[in-house]
């Protein structure tokens, strides 16, 4: 029993981080209707932006963090404005392919400016573990847990109240009746870009935080698929409930499983969850259903 | 200028090859793809047969992705599944090559069909990603099924037999793996004037008119799923013969967008295209590594800098095609066509 209860709370934790990243992914998705696969890589860059402006550059943890919002905000935009600009009105394919590409340079890039050594970040919080009733969970993992938290209501405040969130949730809605009421459709896909590359970067430092980082961390930019089906592409409240489920998920199937087929189960059993809920519900749990018109 | 070219019969307009010249040229390229392999060395040949294997797998992609408009990210595990059925049917059951590489296509479309499954009630991305899902599951299958599989060290496979005649050089494998290859160009394209490939068309160019055209849909679709893989099984069992060994580390996700890529960057939904696209794909990271090569030992950071290149290169490949050259190789070499039929005059 206590085994369950610690696997429930490291998954809770973990399924934070991923609501975190998967909200950089949905944002883009609801504005632009474009399917991001170089999330992993925005979350992998933000983690090496950090490690550059806190360990070589020396800065201290805030002003760090602070800079990797500027920057990634920075890459967000240079990337809506160089590439996907271009491919407004581009079929499906093409447009998954160009972010694709874009994960692949993104990551020879991080290889070439960083190096493919493995880096960690020193300590940011107090290294004696958070004890929680019975429960032990790692100090990294409890405070990761906690920003990315504040960070998820930052910006579901921010887009439910704030006029640029109000301006992007009317260009998701409806582009015409947005354009109509004097907004500035395309400033949003770029303002989309940079709130989604700012909320990966900042999964991004979290996670390295927890275990260290290297060009390949983008690698867990695959989790966010089932994380967003499950929750629905365009639901900001699915992505909140699909990180839990997946975090919850992982943990407890890589906990239990894992014995007996040799490892790995960690990274399978969130495709498993995924191919399930397709079956049943084809849009997620909280996803908008397409209807079609000829 | 071509001149004299005129039709009197539709079946002369609709023939696969149109006119004396594309027929001429055609028997020039076969007689040079026949001599090739009696004037270069076995590093070439072996290129020319690993890009064989290529082609087949990307005309299968193109099958489904190009024509039937479904993107699968899951291409690399059909190819597995065809290297693996090869590679247990050979050494476990002894079969000989001939049975293996029909049997192996087989196996694939089984699966394909699994996995198309769920096109009966998605579409679009949510497809996409399922078919993300299915190349980490097979992934994981491949890797941690060790009694079948063999694990991460996979299995040996020693070199096909055809009536009593041993394929154990690139030189012979040559004779096996283009002809093959050709087949398949073959079929694939006049699958496209057939009943099934037009209704693919019409599927991707818009689902709901051809269902109300009478199309079903499901149906049409998982034939594309299973068309699309049996090229995918073929291509694996065929890539075994060749390198004689199979692990899971050759059927990654990336060696799935390898082929989207090769398809994107020849020219979706056209064959000549997958053709060009695996020739350029294949070559490229190639020509890079032996570029490369020349920078070999002169000094280590500079080579940590470069090494990486290959991974930009191949995404800014995709990239600026995408953005460019939407229509890729194939439309690149209509336009050089165009220009020389017309040649010297302007229009």
């Amino acid at each position: 029993m206590d085994i369950l209860l610690q696997l429930i709370v490291s998954g809770i934790a973990v399924g934070g981080v991923y609501a975190l990243i998967a909200l950089g992914f949905v944002l883009i998705y609801k504005a632009t209707s474009i399917i991001n696969f170089a999330t992993g890589e925005f979350m992998m860059i933000g983690a090496y932006f950090f490690y550059t402006f806190m360990v070589m550059a020396g800065l201290p943890p805030i002003p760090s963090f602070l800079l990797v919002m500027f920057c990634s905000a920075l890459l967000g935009l240079f990337v809506e404005r160089a590439i996907l600009r271009h491919m407004l009105g581009q079929p499906t394919i093409s447009i998954v392919m160009v972010t694709i590409g874009l994960s692949s340079i993104l990551m020879g890039l991080a290889e070439m400016i960083w190096s493919t050594d493995f880096k960690s970040f020193p300590a940011l919080f107090p290294r004696a573990p958070v004890i929680i009733g019975d429960i032990i969970v790692r100090s990294n993992l409890f405070w990761g847990f906690v920003v990315a938290m504040l960070a998820v209501i930052v910006f579901a405040l921010l887009f439910k109240y704030a006029k640029v969130g109000v301006a992007m949730r009317a260009t998701a809605g409806d582009q015409m009746a947005a354009f109509s009421m004097g907004i500035n459709v395309r400033s949003m896909f770029t303002v989309a870009w940079s709130m989604g590359a700012i909320a990966a970067a900042l999964g991004g430092v979290i996670i390295g935080n927890i275990g260290g980082i290297q060009p390949t961390l983008g690698s867990i930019g695959l989790k966010i698929f089932p994380v967003v089906i499950l929750g629905g592409l365009d639901s900001i409240a699915g992505a909140v409930v699909g990180g839990f489920i997946v975090g919850l998920v992982e943990n407890i199937a890589g906990g239990y499983l894992d014995p007996y087929v040799g490892g790995g189960v960690k990274d399978l059993a969130p495709f498993v969850v995924l191919v399930l809920i397709l079956f049943i519900k084809p849009y997620g749990l909280f996803g908008k259903q397409d209807i079609e018109r000829l | 200028m071509r001149m004299g070219d005129f039709k009197q019969t539709y079946a002369a307009d609709e023939a696969v090859f149109r006119s004396g010249t594309v027929r001429f040229w055609l028997v020039v390229l076969l007689l040079a793809m026949a001599a090739f392999p009696f004037m270069v060395g076995p590093y070439l040949l072996y290129m020319a047969n690993l890009t064989g294997v290529a082609i087949i797998a990307a005309v299968g992609l193109n099958i489904l992705t190009g024509a039937a408009g479904q993107i699968s990210l899951g291409h690399a595990a059909f190819v597995g599944i065809g290297a693996y059925t090869s590679a247990i049917l050979t050494t476990k059951l002894g079969l000989p090559f001939l049975v293996c590489l029909p049997l192996s296509g087989l196996a694939a479309a089984f699966f394909g069909i699994i996995v198309g499954a769920p096109s009966m009630r998605m579409k679009g991305l949510y497809l996409c990603i399922a078919t993300l899902a299915a190349q980490v599951i097979f992934d994981f299958i491949f890797v941690h099924w060790t009694s079948v599989t063999g694990g991460i060290r996979g299995i040996n496979v020693p070199s096909a037999e055809l009536f009593g005649y041993k394929l154990d050089t690139e030189f012979k494998m040559y004779f096996v793996t283009i002809p093959i290859m050709i087949a398949a160009i073959t079929a694939a394209r006049n699958l496209f004037r057939t009943r099934v490939g037009r209704a693919f068309i019409a599927i991707r160019d818009r689902d709901i008119s051809a269902e109300l055209m009478g199309i079903n849909l499901f149906q049409y679709k998982l034939y594309a799923f299973a068309a699309s893989s049996f090229y995918a099984g073929v291509a694996g069992c065929l890539q075994v013969y060749l390198l004689r060994i199979v692990t899971p580390e050759h059927f990654p996700l990336h060696e799935s967008i390898r082929y989207l890529a090769m398809i994107i960057v020849g020219g979706l939904g056209s064959v000549l295209g997958s053709i060009f696209g695996a020739i350029f794909m294949t070559m490229v990271p190639e020509a890079l590594q032996s570029g490369l090569a020349l920078f070999q030992g002169m000094d280590d950071k500079l080579m940590s800098y470069l090494f990486p290149l290959q991974t930009v290169v191949f995404g800014l490949l995709i990239v600026v095609f995408l953005v460019f050259e939407p229509h890729g190789l194939a439309e690149m070499w209509r336009r050089v066509k165009n220009y020389f039929r017309l040649w010297p005059f302007e229009h």
